[in-house]
């Protein structure tokens, strides 16, 4: 597993080549998410765009109606600087391949990585009461080539990711 | 020619403005998969929160379930609840 640091002004990942791919789908997954998939009733979508007035409905869609284009294009461009750090298919180095990114591209990573997060927690159910090593552990047992048993991996992986980049940010 | 001369006209002393009396706040509600250093940068960096400030607040959301991080003109609320959410933060507004 592959973790940011710090190397002058960069903060620098030598990523593998799975862990290249997992990062380009699931930041491609967001932008799908925010662009043609799109829906209001995803709860996905609730929780990246959370309702500012939950008990005025009126009030709360007015202040969507002024926030929400800025607040989805951000999104989408914080996915879009993970993607472009990243290198394509075709010129990827079995070994892996080597993330440098700078201030700006940290914080869009960081940003980034954390909507993935949200994203996959409420995919997954997760909850306060989630001890993940237990889930991973009990849906490994069940079934180590389930759908749950990789996403449960990548999530967990993508905290460790994400808190290495924030230590790496702040050094 | 002289220019007119307008006296002040005297205002009697507003008591105290309604929306200050009672002032709107951003609440940062908890949630189970921001990390907890995660919500101390944000706190700090739109804040200008001193650590322990933040970690202070942080560990009220944590523990109590929301804090409040803001208070003042709803417009100002909202417009730290909107910074909140393009940090992935799960902010509302309300009164105090």
């Amino acid at each position: 597993m592959s973790l940011f640091r710090r190397e002058g002004e960069e903060c620098v990942a030598t990523l593998s080549l799975d862990e290249v791919r997992v990062l380009r789908r699931v930041a491609s997954e967001v932008v799908g998410l925010l662009t043609e998939g799109f829906d209001h009733s995803d709860p996905v979508v609730v929780r990246l765009f959370p309702a500012v007035y939950p008990e005025d409905p009126e009030e709360a869609a007015d202040f969507r109606r002024f926030t929400e284009g800025d607040l989805k294009t951000s999104k989408i461009d914080q996915a879009g600087a993970v993607l472009a750090a990243l290198p394509g298919e075709d010129e990827l180095d079995p070994s892996g391949a080597e993330v440098r990114l700078d201030a700006e591209a940290s914080e869009a990573w960081l940003r980034a990585i954390n909507d993935v997060r949200l994203a996959m927690g409420v995919r997954l159910g997760i909850t306060d009461e989630t001890d993940l090593d237990e889930a991973l552990t009990e849906e490994i047992e069940r079934d180590v080539q389930s759908a749950r048993a990789f996403q449960l991996s990548v999530y967990a992986y993508l905290g460790y990711l994400q808190e290495s980049l924030l230590d790496a940010i702040m050094r | 020619m002289t220019t007119p001369q307008i006296l002040p006209v005297e205002r009697p002393e507003t008591a105290e403005e309604p929306e200050q009396a009672r002032p709107w706040v951003t609440i940062v509600h908890d949630d189970p998969v921001n990390l907890m250093t995660y919500v101390v940068f944000v706190f700090q960096k739109l804040f200008g929160f001193s650590r322990e400030t933040a970690e202070t607040l942080m560990m009220d959301v944590h523990t109590k379930g929301r804090a409040i991080v803001s208070s003042g003109a709803r417009e100002r609320m909202e417009y730290d609840a909107a910074r909140l959410h393009s940090y992935g933060l799960w902010a509302t507004v309300d009164k105090q």
